[in-house]
């Protein structure tokens, strides 16, 4: 039985704008990366890794490494725990564990260029480095591809030979290709057939990375009793841990994983990586700690980025405008294991339109390259570019207004996705309103600089936004303050937003409550930071928690007055009589004599949530080209989202804002180069060109309030469904201004002076 | 990378000596902001690193009567560009040194390093090539061991250059450019900051004194040949004609036409052949301009 909650227009907390209790630490540099572990005897470890896309490993030896001087320990698969070929459950889902130990040290092959091979622990990290160049490797070169066309070409062999003979496979004719799901609905054949006007097209993208600056790290030491610590930036601790067991075969409760700060995760610091190379190099070593922080270059080539892919989209209207079908087919790139999210992308695709009849056919394409991880709204992106494009290109073939289109068939509760679902209370609708309302939207574009273009585009997005399990821990200090301590690390303020969600409850001020996010030992399991799930799930635990402080503490009350404890009620901060209006206490006095009536009090919550609805935003975009150049400046961009009830209006808009700047990137110019023979071309910042802060305007925010009924304070989730639309956005403004339409991403200087070219 | 020696010689005879002796396994440095990089890539086995900064000649900037500059090898850009008669006189070479990488690289990083690392996507060397700036090198053989390479025959490949064992770049010299010059840089990159060029182009013209004839013209493209590259028939199409629409149109043509790129994740064969003809174009008119003052 999922409780509800009726939404309340006023809060003493929430929607306030308090500095986040985390904001000295980390102005001031004091807050503790994974970088700045430094331990007695610690030394330094690094991964050697593939130059070949795809290859069979005839040998490696490494006795040259172990002889040098300074070198501790050298590690090779062999050196983990024999991994079986089996399905185990890692808490991201299923996934056949001989994989998940291939994709931390190769076994007998490579999959893509920058696949791990060894591990090498020395005195210092330049040694380490020297010392992984002289370990001798034997490769069998063998056929590479890098896109969903190439990797199932007939001459191109199979990435994993489990999937030889595999039904997915069979059915779609490559071991490379594997067929996921069919999801239909009505009849879109059929609908497609009594439809007036009927659109198609074939989108493309490429592969992208998350882009974080703090580059993956781990930190690893055993102790003599066989417990095995580590100090690492992850999402989630709990996470970590149980990849790690899985991986060494160990008990979870033998790991204690320590969550230091993170510097960016956006999904890719799920996944790990260098934790049991650390581990076994420390184990060799004689169990000293082992610090690994991988280059750039590494994190570009051995981490988990996001899909590229090619989407076709079907989309059929009535002469009166009414969405009436939809078909599709989304081939992801998954990378070198399966994964590619593309039942995320299956979700998504359809999720802001009521649609009769639709199709949507998934496939998980291997190919050589990373194994893709998730990135903000993993899946979403992709599609919402397919389809917000072919709706603009649909009005206009059909000559419907492009936002009366959209609101005339957007979802609504009882709409149902996709894949399945019927929403619950959602948004889309008012986030639409809202768009239409902005100063944006009703202010004309402005005069292009000389020689330039203009245009104007906008677009949705949706995202599913999750919630899992949460943990909170609260103890009362006699001063009336809060101990919070909780697992959900602290990516995007959620130490504020979960802080403000106790205070709010337990009548107190944010800043009287102290959240500390600790390890493992120390709380209960939480799940990862993702999904846009921390402020509404650990924010709920932190209310339940909260809750449950105020019934200890009326029991108090109820002892200092020698009353019944069915009559004191807390209000506003203040407990008191029911019966007896002389008798009040507020939190905090009331806090400093629980010596008086029976020592501390302590509280826990601890949630275990659905999923819930989801969120909904719109974004409008003007951009100006140069179209000699193909350059492209994004002037002015307008974001309004759903957010459900905005706990901490500041970190509400500097998520929407950040996922944004995150799109632009995507749409514009971000992309793995792969070169001919399987290697990526610009794996440094150099080259890769994300947005500067010198390529975007100050992004304008307009945050919609549609309180999500099964959250005490409305949360709906904020983080990811901002990344969902710049890139449709963009694209949209680019036809705008030049009048031609771009299907494969990035839609670059290049691609932009080659269209206007032919 | 493993360990090496820093050495930091006070003179060009004490300079010359360490790179003669440690040849290919010694690197000079100035701003370090290509070498160091370089270095950490493993790009090449180092014995020591020479760090040219204390030596007087390759970090001075001096003008002379004839109204010529010599700007020492290792003067970071930031020096050049705070130089009031440098910027009177040599805006296109302002043009480069203030577009090179953000105040704190334009603090360390020296227009000779950017020569002498010689990339072919530099933004420093074609305005050179527009100035017709002389090299200044010290070689093997005692304190008059020196010999003068014009810039535009100093790049032999991508990295690689005139310079042999032992030879260091002391400076670099600018003749007087005279009256009715102009000169200008621009590069194409996709963002506003942080990028290496896809394309550039460095262009100087010579006009009569009626401001309506071209007299001389260098036009020097970057990042779409092995070379910064001179374009002689670019040029052709400039000298003796009638500043006019169609003359530069020609020229941007021609300069598009010799363009030689290689298609890679900075930007395609097509695109740096079209950028190579507008920037070219932009640049012949922003010459033009400041050559009418």
């Amino acid at each position: 039985m999922v409780a509800t909650f009726e939404p309340k227009s006023e809060y003493k907390v929430i929607g306030t704008r308090p500095i986040r209790h985390d904001g000295l630490d980390k102005v001031t540099g004091r807050a503790i990366y994974g970088a700045d572990i430094k331990l007695p005897n610690m030394i330094w470890g690094t991964v050697l890794r593939s130059p070949h896309a795809h290859a069979r490993i005839k040998s490696v030896d490494t006795s040259a490494a172990e002889a040098m001087d300074g070198v501790h320990a050298v590690v090779v698969n062999a050196d983990l725990p024999k991994a079986e070929n089996k399905m185990v459950d890692l808490g991201e889902g299923a996934t056949n564990l001989k994989w998940a130990v291939d994709n931390i040290l190769a076994s007998d092959k490579v999959l893509y260029a920058g696949h791990a091979i060894a591990g090498v622990a020395a005195v210092d990290r330049y040694t380490a480095e020297e010392a992984a160049r002289a370990i001798k490797v034997e490769y069998e070169v063998l056929p590479s591809a890098t896109n969903v066309d190439d990797t199932i070409a007939s001459d191109m062999p199979a990435i994993l030979e489990e999937f030889v003979g595999s039904p997915g496979a069979e059915e779609s004719g490559h071991a490379n290709h594997v067929k996921e799901f069919v999801h239909e609905f009505g009849d879109p054949d059929e609908a497609f057939g009594g439809a007036d006007h009927v659109i198609e097209a074939e989108f493309s993208l490429e592969m992208v990375h998350q882009g974080y600056i703090e580059p993956h790290n781990a930190t690893a030491v055993w102790d003599e009793d066989g417990r095995l610590k580590i100090w690492t930036s992850t999402q989630g601790a709990f996470t970590v841990r149980q990849q790690v067991a899985a991986v060494l075969q160990m008990s979870e409760s033998k790991i204690r994983v320590t969550p230091l700060e993170i510097g960016g995760g956006f999904g890719g610091k799920i996944p790990i990586y260098l934790e049991p190379v650390a581990a076994a190099l420390s184990r060799k070593a004689g169990n000293v700690p082992v610090k690994m922080i991988m280059e750039r270059r590494s994190v570009f080539e051995g981490s988990g980025p996001a899909a590229g892919g090619k989407i076709n989209l079907k989309l059929g209207a009535t002469k009166d405008g009414k969405l009436v079908a939809a078909d599709s087919t989304l081939r992801m790139e998954a990378g070198a294991y399966p994964g590619s999210l593309v039942g995320a992308s299956g979700m998504c695709i359809y999720a802001c339109y009521n649609i009769p009849n639709m199709r949507i056919t998934g496939y998980d394409v291997l190919v050589n390259k990373p194994k893709v991880a998730a990135y903000r709204a993993p899946g979403s992106p992709q599609v919402a570019f397919a389809i917000e494009t072919l709706v603009d290109d649909l009005c206009e073939q059909a000559g419907f207004d492009k936002w009366q289109f959209r609101r005339d068939n957007a979802a609504k509760e009882g709409t149902r996705r996709g894949d399945g679902p019927i929403f619950p209370r959602i948004g889309m609708e008012e986030v639409l309103d809202a768009a239409k309302e902005t100063d944006h939207w009703n202010s004309d574009i402005g005069e292009a600089s000389p020689g330039r273009v203009r245009g104007r585009g906008f677009a949705s997005g949706y995202w599913f936004n999750v919630g899992l399990q949460s943990s909170v821990n609260l103890s009362l200090n006699d001063d009336g303050t809060v101990e919070l301590v909780e697992g959900s690390t602290d990516i995007g303020g959620t130490r504020a937003s979960i802080a403000m969600q106790a205070a709010e409850t337990l009548g107190i001020t944010a800043e009287d409550v102290n959240p500390t996010v600790v390890d493992t030992d120390t709380v209960g399991f939480t799940a990862v930071t993702g999904g846009s799930r921390v402020t509404y799930a650990t924010g709920y635990a932190a209310y339940n928690a909260a809750i449950e402080m105020i019934d200890k503490l009326k029991v108090r009350a109820s002892r200092l007055w020698s009353i019944d404890e069915d009559d004191v009620q807390f209000e506003d901060g203040v407990f008191s009589s029911k019966s007896d209006p002389e008798l009040s206490i507020g939190f905090k006095d009331l806090a400093g004599k629980l010596g008086d009536t029976g020592g501390p009090v302590t509280s826990t919550g601890s949630v275990d949530l659905e999923a819930a609805g989801g969120a909904y935003g719109t974004h409008i975009c003007d951009l100006e080209i140069d179209p000699e150049t193909g350059k492209t400046d994004v002037v002015r961009y307008t974001i309004v989202q759903d957010a459900g009830r905005a706990i901490h209006p500041s970190y509400v808009e500097g998520q929407m804002q950040g996922g944004a700047a995150q799109g632009i990137g995507w749409a514009l110019n971000e992309e793995y180069y792969m070169s001919d023979d399987g290697v990526m071309a610009n794996s440094s910042y150099l080259d890769y060109r994300m947005p500067t802060s010198l390529d975007l305007p100050s992004i304008e925010t307009v945050i919609v309030e549609v309180p999500n009924p099964v959250h005490p304070y409305g949360v709906r989730g904020v983080g990811e469904v901002p990344i969902v639309p710049p890139v449709p956005a963009v694209g949209n403004a680019i036809k705008d201004a030049i009048g031609i339409r771009l299907r494969e991403a990035p839609m670059n200087a290049g691609r932009i002076v080659a269209a206007l070219d032919s | 990378m493993h360990p090496f020696a820093y050495e930091a010689p006070g003179s060009i005879e004490e300079a010359v000596a360490l790179l003669d002796k440690h040849g290919d396994r010694a690197r000079p440095i100035a701003g370090g902001t290509d070498v160091l990089v370089q270095a950490r890539a493993n790009r090449w086995d180092l014995d020591a690193i020479v760090d040219v900064k204390n030596i007087p000649e390759l970090t001075q900037i001096s003008h002379y009567p004839d109204g010529s500059v010599s700007i020492g090898a290792a003067v970071p850009c930031y020096q050049i560009y705070e130089d009031q008669k440098i910027r009177d006189a040599f805006p296109g070479i302002i043009d480069a040194v203030e577009m090179i990488g953000g105040i704190q690289i334009q603090s360390r990083a020296s227009l000779g390093g950017n020569l002498c690392n010689s990339s072919p996507s530099a933004d420093g060397i074609c305005p050179l090539i527009a100035y017709n700036a002389v090299c200044h090198i010290a070689a093997p053989g005692g304190e008059n061991s020196h010999r003068d390479v014009a810039v535009e025959d100093f790049c032999t490949g991508p990295g690689s250059n005139v310079l042999g064992r032992g030879e260091i770049l002391v400076s670099l010299v600018l003749p007087n450019p005279g009256d009715n010059f102009g000169a200008a840089y621009e590069r194409f990159i996709p963002r506003n900051e942080m990028d290496i060029a896809v394309a550039g182009a460095g262009v100087s013209v010579k006009l009569n004194d009626a401001g309506d004839t071209f007299e001389a013209a260098r036009v020097a493209l970057a990042a779409v040949a092995p070379v910064p590259l001179v374009v002689p028939a670019a040029e052709a199409a400039l000298v003796g004609n009638s500043v006019s629409e169609a003359t530069i149109e020609a020229a941007a043509a021609a300069a598009a036409d010799a363009a030689s790129p290689i298609s890679d994740m900075r930007g395609t064969i097509a695109q740096r052949k079209h950028l190579s003809g507008v920037l070219t174009r932009r640049m012949i008119n922003k010459a033009v301009e400041r050559a009418r003052g």
